[in-house]
């Protein structure tokens, strides 16, 4: 099966997806990062009921500490599709004292954004959240389901997954419970890129090699800037740089590259001798179930 | 495994559809293990991967760098060592690609073997060599074929232990052999009940055995010369041959889909648009087919199809389309497009089915069927019969009893007519069964006649 037959069956397989959970929810909701996952998941969702408006809203949490990159990239595809967006901020939860954000050096507000997330679900009654999530991501990630229950609390219970059978999806809940749904769960880092080249998607330009102020930290490198504080032993330098993930400025690594177009990411991607996570992802290097701890309590 | 990190994965330039295999295992068989050894033998395990192997297996006091940690990803999967839910893993060969649904071994968790059974092309099945076809093999044997896994593969492992003996290989291949002959006599109907229509497809089993040592990947990925008795392929030799479960259905019955959404804009730009949305179930939906919509009997003409890659003349099984219907017809979510030959309707059904439910089936139960794109209520006719997994035999009707994990041929009263069409595709057959109490998924199954 060629390349344009595979990225076919999972384009159709998300929009089934898509399509199913939208027919059997009230009020559905797509979680968007400006990251290339949830552009992708954004594009299969507008393919999945056209001609007509997508029937819900965007939904994004604002962590504060955002690459302005990717707010603007937001903001701009927002104006171009004329989407709804809610804007869920991780700023006004530590301002209600609903979360306190962490201090010093290593400081992430990736936890905190759980609690802004879920009050944001509870606020504006959505009852399913689909995810740019990938099973190919990370371990835990690779054992949910493609429809994933979640309680009252917002909590995952690996052991109690709903089975998934036939691609039949259980979508009842009672009130205060929610799905999160992952219309991308069988995508690979490089089906989404090769998709995103199929398409011709625009991605924020983080994601390509430029020049860039940054610090080295537990061999990683770091985007230089306010909201993350250095130890007098990080110094700045420039260098080349691109973004294999896009979060949350303080917990997202950038790698050295000279990837400067999709087909030089491409060529990276297939050549990479590490996980996106591994390379780029702080959080997920605190514990061997970081993933893990942080879907039992709500995250994405 | 020092060289891991220079390795890059291995780009798939395949031109077969990718193959869903599902393997499963009583506890110990080795299947993580081979599941570690496939994907680091196909390079589709990266360093940083890799390296967080080694360490957990270092803090777990273990010389070697222990690959069944590779696929169980939870807590409490490292912490007991076993594998309580499916694990998706991809990866690819020069010649396919793969999707690989890691299933649990343990009783207590063989919902989630279901999960992994549903979906695949073929199931891998582990067998220690020592201990032979033990209770948990026959029962996912039996499982695989009850929700329609057309190929199953034993893989008789550890032969190491055995000091590659053909004795003890035969020993086991035979006591398989033996066991799936019984349970395809019982799948194609029982005796006294078996109508013509009363036979599972889609066809029977194809059943390969094979001898093989994942601990030192003998004849996972290579042959082994350890084993010069046995002249077939190696394990990935063989998954790379072999066919997808919907190739082997005969597409004569005419296509199918349930219509999930109407998607009618009602904008300026469109304001007449109305197009049925649904995922082609089985065969091949073509523009200008003649359609009866289900169950209405109403018909029709297709006037257009539409994919997500634009306008297309024939959409086969799996296509997620937009279907324009001729003149002013009248379809909802749940109903059936179809072409050719009508299906049965019926509403007095029979089933195979894996009870999955924490709590056993109750006899006054009221429960709701999920097929489809429809949910409708369901009745227990007051006798079912139970797979025997000590010999693949059905046992005689008995009252209405199911507990977590049995597996039984049984009728249901349904709220609504359903297309029953015993040799047609998983998408066409499979069903939900929903406790609209707990909302919970009790059981699952494939329609049978």
């Amino acid at each position: 099966m060629s390349s344009d037959a595979h990225l076919a069956t999972l384009e159709d397989e998300a929009i089934h997806v898509l399509r199913e959970v939208v027919a059997e929810r009230e009020r559905p909701a797509l979680l968007f990062s400006a990251g290339k996952d949830s552009i992708v998941l954004l594009h299969l969702a507008q393919k999945a009921f056209a001609p007509a408006r997508l029937p819900f809203p965007i939904l994004h949490v604002d962590t504060g500490h955002n690459f302005p990159e990717a707010l603007a990239f937001r903001d701009a595809l927002v104006a171009r599709l004329g989407l709804e967006l809610i804007v869920a901020s991780v700023e006004q939860s530590i301002a209600e004292g609903r979360v306190v954000d962490e201090e010093g050096p290593g400081a992430s507000r990736n936890r905190l954004q759980t609690v802004t997330l879920l009050d944001a679900l509870g606020a504006h009654g959505i009852d399913v959240a689909f995810g740019g999530g990938r099973r190919d991501e990370d371990r835990a990630r690779a054992k949910e389901r493609v429809v994933s229950f979640r309680d009252t609390l917002g909590q995952w219970d690996p052991k109690r997954q709903r089975p998934e059978l036939f691609g039949l999806y259980n979508c009842a809940l009672r009130r205060g419970e929610h799905l999160r749904a992952f219309p991308l769960s069988n995508f690979t880092e490089l089906d989404v890129w090769e998709y995103v080249r199929r398409e011709a998607l625009p991605v924020p330009s983080l994601y390509f090699a430029h020049e860039r102020a940054v610090f080295a930290r537990d061999g990683m490198l770091y985007a230089a800037s306010d909201v993350v504080s250095r130890r007098p032993s990080e110094p700045v330098f420039r260098a080349e740089v691109r973004f294999r993930t896009v979060g949350d400025m303080s917990c997202t690594g950038a790698v050295r590259s000279r990837a400067r177009d999709l087909d030089a990411v491409l060529r990276e991607v297939r050549e990479a001798t590490l996980t996106e996570r591994g390379a780029t992802r702080a959080d997920d290097r605190v514990t061997e179930a970081a993933m893990e701890d942080r879907k039992r309590e709500g995250y994405f | 495994m020092q060289d891991a990190d220079t390795r890059p994965p291995v780009e798939a330039t395949d031109t077969l559809a990718p193959l869903r295999v599902a393997t499963a295992g009583s506890v110990d068989d080795g299947k993580s293990t081979l599941i570690g050894r496939l994907l680091y033998d196909c390079r589709a395990l990266l360093s940083d991967q890799l390296a967080q192997v080694e360490r957990a297996s270092r803090r777990r006091g273990l010389g070697h760098a222990d690959l069944a940690l590779v696929t169980d990803g939870l807590r409490a999967e490292r912490e007991q060592g076993i594998t309580i839910d499916v694990a998706f893993r991809y990866f690819a060969t020069a010649r396919r690609r793969f999707v690989l649904a890691d299933a649990p071994g343990h009783v207590e968790y063989t919902r989630n073997m279901a999960v992994a059974a549903s979906q695949a092309d073929a199931a891998v099945v582990l067998v220690d060599v020592r201990h032979g076809v033990v209770e948990q093999t026959r029962r996912h044997l039996t499982l695989a074929r009850l929700l329609g896994v057309p190929t199953v593969v034993v893989a008789v492992n550890k032969m190491d232990r055995v000091g590659f003996s053909l004795e003890a290989f035969a020993r086991v291949r035979d006591e398989a052999t033996r066991f799936s002959a019984a349970l395809e006599r019982s799948l194609a109907g029982p005796e006294g009940r078996g109508s013509p229509a009363a036979s599972s497809g889609p066809g029977p089993v194809a059943l390969h055995v094979l001898p093989l040592s994942a601990l030192d990947g003998d004849n996972v990925v290579t042959p082994s010369p350890r084993l010069p008795w046995y002249d077939g392929p190696a394990l990935l030799a063989l998954l790379e041959e072999l066919p997808v479960a919907d190739a082997l259905v005969a597409s004569g019955d005419g296509a199918r889909l349930a219509v999930q959404w109407v998607i009618r804009p009602q904008s300026d730009a469109h304001p007449d648009y109305r197009g049925y949305a649904g995922r082609v179930a089985a065969g091949v939906l073509a523009a200008g087919d003649a359609v009866t919509i289900l169950p209405s009997g109403v018909r029709s003409v297709v006037r257009a199809l539409d994919t997500a890659r634009g306008p297309v003349a024939r959409a086969p099984a799996g296509t997620s389309v937009v279907v324009h219907l001729a003149g002013d017809v009248d379809a909802s979510r749940g109903d059936w497009i179809t072409t050719g030959r009508a299906p049965l309707e019926r509403a007095q059904v029979t089933a195979d089915l894996a009870w999955l439910g924490d709590r056993p089936l109750a006899a006054r139960g009221r429960y709701l069927l999920k097929h489809g794109a429809r949910t409708v209520p369901v009745r227990f006719a007051p006798e079912l019969a139970r797979y025997d997994i000590a010999t693949g035999r059905l046992a005689p009707p008995g009252p209405l009893a199911l507990t977590k994990n049995e597996l039984a041929l049984v009728g249901l009263e349904v709220g609504a007519p359903l297309p029953v069409e015993p040799a047609s595709t998983r998408a066409v057959r499979g069903f939900l069964l929903l406790d609209p109490a707990t909302h919970d998924t009790v059981a699952a199954g494939l329609l049978r006649g």
